[in-house]
């Protein structure tokens, strides 16, 4: 909790003497925004704050509840509510609020409870309920479940939902939007607090906040709104290098300017790097460390890494013993560590809000400016980063806005309802749209929801002897057995992992026997992804926790490593950037291409490149979309810039191979980076262009959104992967059984296989849907290339050249680094086998 | 590519024979047919090997409360149909696991259960044992059986080290190559001077790496390929290409 600055703040109506005192004491004068909730709550009124990082959101968002329990609330029951995104900040919350409570001599108790929480003080605080309980969305789900529940959130009065912007467009925040309409019918006068860093569009979430109504015609009730006044400036700016240092065209690895970025951690008192992939902080760290003549204390911190290390690095920032901590988006939200002066953000943002989200976190201090350096990676990085910058300085908002009615989560709260208590189908579906994200639920959707938790949905009936639930003669619907409520405390949640291994150093020790090295019980260094394990080979080396690992063997859920000598990785595990570009700044970059009096702030390497685009080829105006059509050793390219990301244009690449291939062009393959899409075929694509054989306008047209996609997408590895998130948020496959915690896959069947299954022999299947929405319209590639699409209709500028334009470089230099699509697997097999086929010939 | 091995026996010639799956291997003194499908034909005794098909796993935990579309059964058995269809082989036999578990085929949907009484009319089913299905009810259609010997060659569920000239199932191989920045892993035949060991069949069952510690006893110090099963067509490829 920061409220670290004096403010001059305009009245102090509605505090009490002893706040008062509290914040003379310290030199400081509550916020206006601070006293804008307090009046908007008292007044019993929910309220959505918005404030920068630094604003005394945190304080802000307690000082109704503190008041109302200073003045004779305390002692009844659980009267506030507080849910954080993430577990850590649960616990620095808990402790930063002690001591004002302790300072003013309140009578206030207040508990953290999170996943660590032992089981005696989770029965405690069950039996004797805190004034304040500070905890995380799964757990206010487990907590509604318990039978008691509705006695238990019976005196609750206020819920305070912090970092909701982060929470919202997920699944969790329709967990957690479920829940609150659960808690509002067990305590009508319930008022809801939301604290959000700046949005795109505040009324969503206002309306996120308060309880919907389906009668009231289209209008949306909202919470209150408050908004702190933004902080200083953010200082911006973009790492240039010596114009000696060739700027790399392609590629994320920003090793070009490592060097820059050793003397700019060297320059600040403490320096957050942020990267966008683990394995770029990997490599970043690194090499950072190759540099450090000064063996400046620099740590590394990324999610795959083992809780311990991290809660290491976490104190170490805290104390002030650090200069720098390379790290991804595990330090994105606002748990205040340290004393942070610089923020270092390598490889382009991707996202306005996520820049300003990062840059928030240099200097915690509200009025003084933020100090941020972006390094673009690659050319087109460098126009990405300018656009960032801008829009940074004019605090523009690119985020996502809430997820609505993910149907998996429906099912996983159905199941929790059952287990809480037995439930009236009639006043579940009319708590269920209450909740904002739902509430353009049908009921038939709702009813087929029941059915599917109960039987399954299967129109083989084969499960009626086997359901979950059974209506009861009152209507209800109760929990078959008790099991089942075991198994839902032990899954409930709604973060879905890859299936991980743990990465354990092998022991060195020497079994008594002699010889074999026993390679159990070695040291855990955290999790990998089981496809990155997967596509090593026993002896390949990678990056790993900041030391290089070589692969030992892989047994059971555990890959075992050892220490390697070799200075560089074999394995570079390169990773394409995972955020997809953002509309808003693909806009901004196409605008800045079309623009040659906006390029005064690029590098000169940039300048020059684009000129010789100019004057090679054609630079697009912002609406258009330029398509380039060119030879090159034996194969024919077109290569077109939608700026789209990569994620729509894999799918748009797809799309327009199985176009080229019915129009008799051979499409070998293509390949893709956030700006633009390569596909080379073996005929002249120039010529078929100029007879008219192909037609751009048609090969780009809309209608490739209908039966093409869908095709593509059923058989996606995309549509795979949210096939198997929604099983397991649905209750589908349980990752946890009672008395089998590390069940593992054994106990599972795949949800690849029963998804393929499922696809031939039921395909209406009601998850089948709630996966295909997921897929279809909530990830945003397809939603792109829709827009896209739309947006270039009659906007096509096409130019046959005789080669390679110098726009096109980047992503022609993709091939071969990156995967190459529109092959059939049994391409790829035909292939490996046609190489080795004289020793295969040999052994048979 | 495919691999077309050496020249098949003109006896051969009068069964259907798609160029996919027109690769043959040799172990004790029998040829095989690894098929598409997972299955291996042996011509010179009409007969079919399947291994592992899992029936009714879907519906194995479902007293627990994990109830997963139950069509993993037809799914098997409608392979099963087409493998049968495509040899009309005398007999079939099925190399243990051939349901999730005891109780299994008293799960099965009466559908499901005359479909596999159906095809079982059609050719001598025999049953081995598996740790999955050590025994099988009596009412089940054909005969049962442990081992069984064809030739100089023995099927079993387990393969066994040590043992020479066996075929068994029970581990389900899968292999994994990565070519231009993508993998492809299949379900494959593991093939060595010693066994055949053969991919699962079910529609549920998942595979285990060939790179696991668990074939590195039975492929121990030889040199083993393996048979890629991909979408349209096998795949044969050496050992150290998938290690």
């Amino acid at each position: 909790m920061d409220t670290s600055v004096t403010h001059k703040s305009t009245a102090r109506s509605g505090l009490p003497q002893i706040f008062a005192d509290w914040f003379s004491g310290r030199g400081w004068q509550p916020r206006g925004h601070q006293l804008d909730m307090l009046a908007t709550v008292s007044a019993g009124r929910s309220a959505l704050l918005i404030a920068p990082t630094g604003g005394g959101k945190t304080l802000a968002g307690f000082l109704p509840s503190l008041i109302e329990l200073a003045q004779g609330a305390a002692g009844n029951g659980l009267h506030t509510l507080y849910v954080s995104p993430l577990k850590a900040l649960a616990v620095d919350i808990t402790r930063n609020l002690e001591s004002p409570i302790r300072d003013m001599g309140l009578d206030i108790r207040i508990e953290a409870r999170t996943g660590d929480t032992p089981m005696h003080k989770r029965q405690r605080q069950k039996t004797n309920p805190p004034d304040i309980l500070i905890t995380t969305p799964e757990q206010v789900s487990l907590l509604i479940a318990q039978d008691g529940a509705e006695h238990y959130f019976a005196s609750l009065r206020v819920v305070v939902l912090d970092e909701l912007h982060s929470m919202a467009p997920t699944k969790r925040g329709c967990m957690l939007a479920l829940a609150l309409a659960r808690l509002q019918r067990f305590a009508p006068d319930l008022k809801r607090i939301g604290l959000s860093a700046t949005v795109a569009s505040p009324d969503t979430l206002r309306a996120w906040l308060m309880p919907q109504d389906r009668d009231a015609e289209g209008v949306e009730h909202m919470a209150a709104f408050v908004q702190a006044p933004g902080g200083a400036e953010p200082d911006i700016s973009i790492m240039r290098c010596d114009e000696e240092v060739r700027m790399p065209w392609s590629g994320h690895s920003s090793a070009y300017a490592l060097p820059d970025i050793y003397e700019a951690v060297k320059s600040a008192g403490m320096a957050l790097v942020f990267t966008n992939t683990r394995s770029q902080a990997e490599r970043i760290f690194h090499e950072l460390w190759t540099l450090n003549e000064d063996a400046l204390p620099i740590a590394l911190h990324h999610g795959s890494l083992d809780v311990s290390q991290r809660r290491k690095v976490e104190a170490a920032m805290a104390a002030g013993s650090l200069r720098a901590v390379v790290c991804t988006s595990t330090l994105d939200l606002g748990i205040d560590w340290g004393d942070v002066d610089l923020v270092i953000n390598v490889g382009a943002p991707k996202g306005s809000s996520r820049i300003l989200q990062r840059i928030g976190r240099a200097n915690h201090r509200y009025e003084e400016p933020s100090r941020a350096v972006l390094v673009p990676s690659n050319r087109f990085e460098v126009l990405e980063c300018e656009a960032a910058r801008v829009a940074a300085f004019e605090g523009a908002q690119d985020g996502e806005g809430p997820a609505e009615l993910k149907r998996d989560v429906l099912a996983q709260h159905i199941m929790g309802s059952a287990v809480a208590a037995p439930f009236d189908p009639d006043q579940l579906y009319a708590e269920t749209v209450s909740a904002w994200p739902y509430r353009n639920l049908t009921r038939a959707d709702f009813d087929q929801a029941v059915d599917f938790v109960s039987t399954g949905g299967y129109a083989l009936r084969t499960y009626e002897r086997f359901a979950r639930l059974k209506q009861m003669p009152d209507g209800r619907m109760r929990l078959t057995h008790p099991r089942l409520a075991q198994t839902y405390r032990m899954n409930a949640g709604t973060i879905v992992e890859a299936e991980m291994l743990k990465v354990k150093l092998a022991g060195k020790r020497r079994s008594s026997a002699g010889k074999p090295l026993n390679k159990w019980g070695g040291k855990v260094l955290g999790e990998v992804e089981e496809w990155f394990v997967e596509q090593l080979r026993i002896g390949d080396t990678f990056l790993f926790a900041g030391q290089i690992l070589r692969l030992e063997a892989v047994e059971e859920l555990n890959a075992l490593v050892s220490r390697s000598d070799a200075t560089e990785p074999m394995i570079p595990s390169y990773q394409g950037g995972k955020f997809p570009l953002s509309t808003y700044l693909a806009g901004r970059v196409r605008a800045m291409l079309a623009e040659p009096a906006s390029w005064h702030y690029l590098p000169e390497q940039v300048r020059d490149w684009l000129k010789v685009q100019q004057w090679k080829s054609v630079l697009p105006q912002p609406h258009q979309m330029l398509v380039e059509t060119f030879p090159k050793a034996n194969k024919h390219y077109l290569v077109c810039y939608p700026f789209d990301g990569r994620l729509a244009h894999q799918t748009l690449g797809m799309l327009l191979t199985r176009r080229l291939e019915r129009a008799g062009l051979q499409p070998l393959g293509f390949v893709c980076n956030d700006y633009a899409l390569s596909v080379w075929c073996v005929r002249d694509l120039s010529l078929a262009i100029e007879t008219g054989r192909l037609s751009l306008a048609q090969l780009f047209d809309q209608d490739m959104l209908g039966d093409d996609l869908d095709a593509w997408l059923a058989e996606s590895m995309l549509m795979k992967r949210t096939f198997r998130t929604c099983a397991i948020i649905a209750g589908l496959i349980e990752r946890r059984w009672p008395g089998q915690e590390k069940s593992g896959r054994q106990m599972t069947v795949s949800a690849d296989l029963i998804y393929d299954v499922l696809r031939t022999h039921q395909p209406d299947h009601w998850l089948l849907k709630a996966a295909w929405d997921d897929a279809a319209s909530g990830l945003i590639d397809a939603k792109r290339l829709a827009m896209m699409l739309a947006r270039i209709r009659g906007n096509i500028v096409h130019k046959a050249l005789e080669q390679v334009s110098p726009l096109a470089v980047p992503v022609m230099l993709e091939i071969g680094r990156e995967p190459v699509y529109g092959e059939a697997h049994d391409a790829l097999l035909a292939e490996a086998a046609d190489d080795l086929v004289d020793e295969a010939m040999r052994l048979v | 590519m495919t691999l077309c091995l050496p020249k098949l026996p003109t006896t051969l010639l009068t069964k259907p024979c798609g160029s996919s799956d027109a690769m043959v291997v040799r172990l004790g003194d029998i040829e095989f047919l690894p098929c598409l499908s997972g299955a291996l034909y042996v011509p010179d005794y009409d007969t079919l090997l399947i291994a592992d098909l899992h029936l009714e796993k879907g519906s194995s935990r479902a007293h627990l409360g994990q109830l997963l579309p139950p069509y993993d059964t037809r799914a098997g058995l409608l392979a099963l149909q087409a493998a049968i269809a495509r040899w009309e082989p005398a007999t079939v036999m099925l190399l243990g696991d051939s349901f999730h578990d005891a109780k299994g085929p008293d799960r099965m949907a009466t559908a499901d259960r005359a479909l596999l009484e159906q095809l079982a009319s059609r050719a001598d089913f025999i049953w081995l044992s598996g740790n999955h299905d050590p025994s099988l009810p009596a009412h089940m259609p054909g005969s049962m059986s442990v081992e069984i010997a064809l030739g100089n060659v023995t099927l079993r569920h387990e393969p066994g080290t040590g043992a020479v000239n066996e075929i068994a199932g029970h581990l389900h191989p899968v292999a994994a190559i990565t070519r231009r920045g993508r993998r492809v892993r299949t379900k494959c035949f593991v093939i060595s001077p010693a066994r055949i060991i053969l991919p699962a069949f079910g529609a549920y069952t998942g595979g285990l790496d060939v790179r696991h510690e668990a074939f590195r006893p039975l492929l121990a110090g030889e040199a083993f390929r393996v048979i890629m099963v991909g979408n349209s067509a096998l795949h044969a490829l050496p050992g150290r290409a998938v290690l």
